[in-house]
């Protein structure tokens, strides 16, 4: 279970090693609190979209899920991307709800991520990539604040070196975007040195 | 105009280098051609139906449900292409694994969905989907044929470079095969793009005192 957790958050990286959630990823990263306050909304909606999408899945969705109501041969994992992204967009807008009425100086803090989460793909591999390598609720669970973590630990120390790299004399064609594409390869390649790396 | 709207998100306002949209997937299926251009034709046929279904439909759609609406449509879009390469292509399935699922959240799909077909007839919005589709495979295409030859001296499973292993001469760059090098060749295209094409740089956030004005152009 730690070996899991581990692995989410270094070796299998969403952003940096698969990729995922890089839209939000490239184009918020270039101040440190805002990145900080996307990092942490990614990691809260998919320590809960997570587990919720895997309980869908086993109880609505798999093979055999409607067994009890007569119909065993019902097989529904086709819709497993339109409940997915349907169970996402719920959860983020009830979260909205929740922060703004329990604790608004978080909502404020977080203010326009936590709409745009909904559209960011690093929450939506997260619950695909449980369903293909099916992990149980408990792994799912620590798949979700794993993964999470991970991403937000990507993305707050990639907008700290941009932050620095503000000051330095880069080539004009490679301003911006350009050199945020190579430092995100130098830390993905730092990241990959994690590889092999669990608890015996 | 049809050709330019079609030929103009190739290098011009290509969605990859200069729209920052659609880069998770362009990243992720490049370690081969084949994963790249099935991904490429996949995307296309999306973006090029989504446009054609929002754009239709934009005079019924109330402004506060509009996103869900596009989102669904895109969804079960990307369901049936599933479903098809399932169906007749499983190896090529199984290679892309949760990508496939992952076109619904591609930026690029939802992005032109928005800033396109919401406000344009049909017909230049199936065009609008096939010019960014072309340009977002040009991208995917050219990082694929470059990791795959560096990376396993193969091009779409043919060996183009003769291996130490078989017998050549081409010790293959493993670096290729891991996540960083998509970024750096990214990286260096649009670097490679944007000196041909001035008008795309970046105006820096701050200048350092005394640094010439002439470096910001």
């Amino acid at each position: 279970m730690i070996d899991l957790f581990l692995t989410s958050i270094f070796q299998d990286n969403l952003a940096l090693a698969l990729f995922l959630g890089m839209c939000t990823f490239l184009a918020v990263s270039n101040r440190v609190e805002t990145a900080l306050g996307l990092g942490v909304a990614v990691l809260v909606v998919q320590t809960i979209t997570v587990p919720v999408n895997h309980l869908i899945l086993t109880l609505l969705l798999n093979e055999g899920a409607w067994a009890w109501a007569g119909l065993p041969d019902v097989d529904l994992t086709f819709l497993k991307f339109i409940s997915f992204i349907g169970v996402i967009a719920a959860m983020v807008q009830i979260l909205e709800m929740f922060l703004d009425r329990f604790v608004p100086t978080l909502y404020r803090a977080l203010g326009i991520f936590l709409p745009l989460i909904t559209v960011n793909c690093a929450i939506l591999g997260g619950s695909l990539f449980m369903a293909e390598r099916q992990y149980d609720l408990a792994q799912s669970i620590t798949y979700g604040v794993g993964s999470g973590l991970g991403w937000a630990l990507a993305i707050a120390g990639l907008a700290a070196l941009r932050d620095r790299m503000k000051t330095s004399v880069i080539p004009p064609g490679l301003q911006g975007l350009g050199m945020a594409f190579i430092a995100t390869g130098l830390m993905s390649l730092g990241f990959s040195a994690f590889t092999g790396m669990g608890l015996p | 105009m049809i050709a330019k709207q079609v030929l103009s998100p190739l290098i011009r306002e290509n969605p990859v280098t200069l729209q920052i949209l659609g880069i998770c997937s362009a990243l992720a299926v490049t370690t081969s051609v084949s994963t790249a251009f099935v991904m490429s034709v996949a995307v296309t046929i999306v973006l090029m139906l989504s446009n054609a279904a929002v754009s239709a439909i934009r005079h019924h759609l109330p402004n506060s449900i509009r996103l869900i609406v596009q989102i669904t449509i895109i969804a079960s879009l990307v369901i049936v292409i599933d479903q098809f390469l399932q169906a007749y292509a499983f190896e090529m399935s199984k290679r892309l694994s949760v990508f496939v699922g992952l076109i619904i959240t591609n930026c690029i799909v939802l992005g032109r969905a928005e800033a396109f077909a919401a406000r344009n007839p049909v017909w230049p919005s199936v065009l609008d989907g096939l010019g960014n589709g072309l340009g977002y495979s040009l991208i995917l295409m050219i990082v694929g044929v470059v990791r795959e030859v560096l990376g396993s001296g193969t091009l779409a499973g043919f060996a183009v470079l003769p291996t130490v292993d078989n017998g050549g001469w081409f010790e293959p760059l493993n670096l290729m095969l891991l996540p960083a090098s998509a970024f750096f060749i990214i990286g260096l295209l649009i670097w490679a793009i944007r000196t041909w094409r001035r008008e795309q740089v970046e105006v820096p956030d701050y200048r350092l005192i005394g640094e010439p004005e002439k470096r910001r152009s």
